[in-house]
């Protein structure tokens, strides 16, 4: 008689720990430091890579049955949703701005956010941070595709979309959010993961992530939606790594500390001003509001923040000092930067539009110290100059922040009617910021910041026209050739909102689809 | 503080004066009225006119402001660098000492914007 022998079954954990740990080895014949040459430089210790505790215990195998898993679902959706013509079933075409602005100016981040954890995870030394960057390597580039082909179905009825990637490498405002990631994968390894896997991923995640992701829900937008569901265990895993990253670097050495903290600073106020852009589309471009930025940041970040902040206190970490700033500007952000937009819409790749009379009274609900004060008569002014024809199309280029590259539109902390102006002088040239924290970023790293591609400089020097343009002909107009270089279609891509194609054909297929015509 | 590297890391600066084709960046807000967003960048020979900037581009620029009709230019006061300062409009940029990314502001005292809102 045969006997059955017990197939040796691993445990989850053994498994996990040679599945990982396991896959690692010791060098013998090749020098660690030129193995992992970005590893000392950012001035970071690391005694004990060991020390590291995985955050989720996950190995490649099984991530990919689950990401396979959530595919099949969230294609599913879609493809139901395209049959469907679910794109007819969003509140108002005004909101596909919002996935304008998404595609365009987030879609590529999460690619670059792919490249950034595959080259972070590259310069471990350590197992365990090695193999929880590849995975969230992996997400990134998932959310990239899926976000793509969840919007390619809007991009074949509305415009603006087209070229979304060719759009975010030029046009002014998609710098801001470019420039960002930039600014995170030409930092060493362990500044990246706490830009990103830490200060965007952990902190202000919420606030970039959900608002989107709710805004379609509320909206009935069903594609975005599922593709933002179908991540959302990505996101907590990723949360989960942020927060171990910064423990570990933490306790490791104090004088990481001083380090770590700086890095927070920054990155806080670099996350934050790109949540401008959020915080805008959370005010005016949802038709049907889910909160107020406001409330998001109080939620977010003032609360949930506040507590986990608490917590790092024990390690010697502060809040960092840009929150003060953050709480006086939080009654004007959105407003300020909707403002922007509406002088600049001749030159984006979305429509701007002045909001109406109910959703100027949800303003003034939701910002009752500062919008019927500071806003209102702008916009009733700039309403009334539209309905007599003279709609506000501001054709001259803007001054930037060298560091955040926003125009300067924010005022004065604690004064709304004022213009904050900051400048450094650094060797022969002078450097302009839109606030104190900008301006203290360049000034720990102004060889960084003098070589930033601000849009409007760029524009002047000639670098932003189509190839073979003369800029110097008679009659040469400087927006057409932009625009052009942009692959941007003036009167069709850009524009206000009240008698754009998209409005048209929005209310032309949305009356076939429901009346008998 | 320096920027951390693995070796040497100096460039040059992306918009120094050279790559602007003679002209010199200058950089103008009105302050006071929100209405326009940010203050503006130009680029301008260093031999014009201050006077002509004033005559010849302002209105362009400004001119959709109710208040911008009202201003009395023999009022304005002038900050460069937030510091109080007098240009010579028959001068040029040049001799008015102004370089390359200095940034300059008008106050017209009496205007503020649409209702008084600094709009």
């Amino acid at each position: 008689m045969d006997m059955q022998v017990a197939k040796k079954k691993l445990g989850l954990k053994e498994r996990y720990a040679v599945m990982t740990r396991g896959l690692d080895w010791k060098p013998s014949y090749q020098k660690m430091e030129d193995i992992y040459p970005y590893i000392a430089y950012e001035g970071i210790k690391i005694h004990d890579w060991d020390k590291w505790e995985d955050p989720f215990r996950l190995t490649m195998d099984a991530y990919w049955k689950y990401q396979s898993e959530k595919e099949r679902k969230l294609y599913s959706v879609l493809d139901a949703y395209v049959q469907s013509n679910g794109h007819l079933n969003v509140t108002d075409a005004r909101y596909l701005n919002t996935v304008k602005l998404f595609i365009s100016g987030i879609s590529p981040l999460e690619y670059v956010a792919h490249r950034g954890f595959a080259h972070a995870g590259r310069q471990f030394p350590g197992p365990g941070p090695r193999v929880a960057c590849l995975m969230q390597s992996l997400d990134e580039i998932r959310h990239a595709q899926t976000q793509v082909h969840a919007v390619s179905n809007y991009n074949k009825y509305y415009n603006g979309m087209h070229d979304f990637h060719h759009a975010h490498d030029r046009v002014w405002f998609l710098s801001v959010p470019k420039s960002f990631f930039d600014d995170a994968i030409t930092a060493g390894p362990f500044e990246f993961m706490v830009s990103i896997g830490f200060s965007f991923e952990y902190v202000l995640t919420n606030l970039l992530f959900v608002p989107f992701v709710s805004g379609a829900a509320y909206n009935g937008d069903m594609g975005t939606m599922t593709f933002g569901f179908s991540a959302q265990s990505d996101e907590a895993r990723h949360m989960t790594l942020g927060l171990e990253v910064i423990k570990f670097i933490l306790q490791q050495d104090p004088a990481n500390v001083p380090i770590v903290q700086r890095w927070i600073d920054k990155w806080t106020w670099r996350g934050y001003r790109v949540l401008t852009l959020v915080a805008m589309m959370m005010d005016y471009m949802l038709p049907k509001r889910t909160m107020s930025w406001k409330e998001a940041w109080e939620v977010y970040f003032e609360q949930n923040g506040g507590a986990l902040f608490k917590d790092l206190a024990r390690y010697g970490i502060k809040m960092p000092d840009c929150a003060a700033q953050i709480a006086l500007e939080k009654d004007h952000l959105s407003h300020q930067a909707w403002s922007t937009f509406y002088n600049y819409g001749a030159a984006t790749n979305f429509h701007s539009w002045m909001p109406d009379e109910d959703e100027m009274a949800w303003l003034s609900a939701k910002y009752p110290n500062s919008f019927d004060k500071h806003y209102r008569p702008r916009y009733e002014f700039w309403r009334e100059q539209a309905a007599k024809g003279n709609r506000f199309y501001n054709k001259t280029l803007p001054m930037l922040c060298q560091t955040c590259q926003i125009p300067l539109v924010f005022t004065e902390p604690g004064d709304p009617t004022k213009i904050c102006y900051r400048e450094v002088d650094y060797k022969e040239d002078k450097y302009h910021f839109c606030s104190d924290h900008c301006k203290k970023i360049f000034e720990d790293e102004p060889e960084k910041y003098v070589q930033a591609w601000l849009p409007v400089h760029q524009i002047y020097q000639g670098n932003c026209f189509p190839e073979g343009t003369d800029p110097t002909v008679e009659g040469f107009d400087p927006l057409a050739a932009v625009l052009k270089y942009y692959h941007l279609e003036h009167g069709r891509d850009n524009l206000d909102f009240e008698g754009s194609e998209d409005q048209k054909n929005f209310e032309a297929w949305h009356g076939q689809a429901t009346k008998n015509i | 503080m320096a920027v951390a590297a693995v070796k040497e890391y100096q460039f040059a600066p992306a918009d120094s004066v050279d790559k602007f084709h003679g002209n010199q960046l200058l950089y103008i807000g009105w302050e006071d009225h929100l209405l326009f967003c940010a203050p503006f960048a130009f680029p301008f020979p260093p031999a014009m006119r201050f006077g002509d900037i004033i005559a010849g581009v302002l209105p362009g620029v400004f001119g959709y402001h109710p208040d911008f009709a009202q201003i009395d230019w023999s009022k304005v006061e002038w900050l460069k660098s937030g510091q109080p300062w007098q240009p010579d409009v028959e001068k040029s940029l040049a001799e008015n000492g102004l370089k390359h990314k200095d940034v300059i502001r008008l106050r017209t005292p009496g205007l503020t914007g649409i209702k008084g809102s600094f709009s």
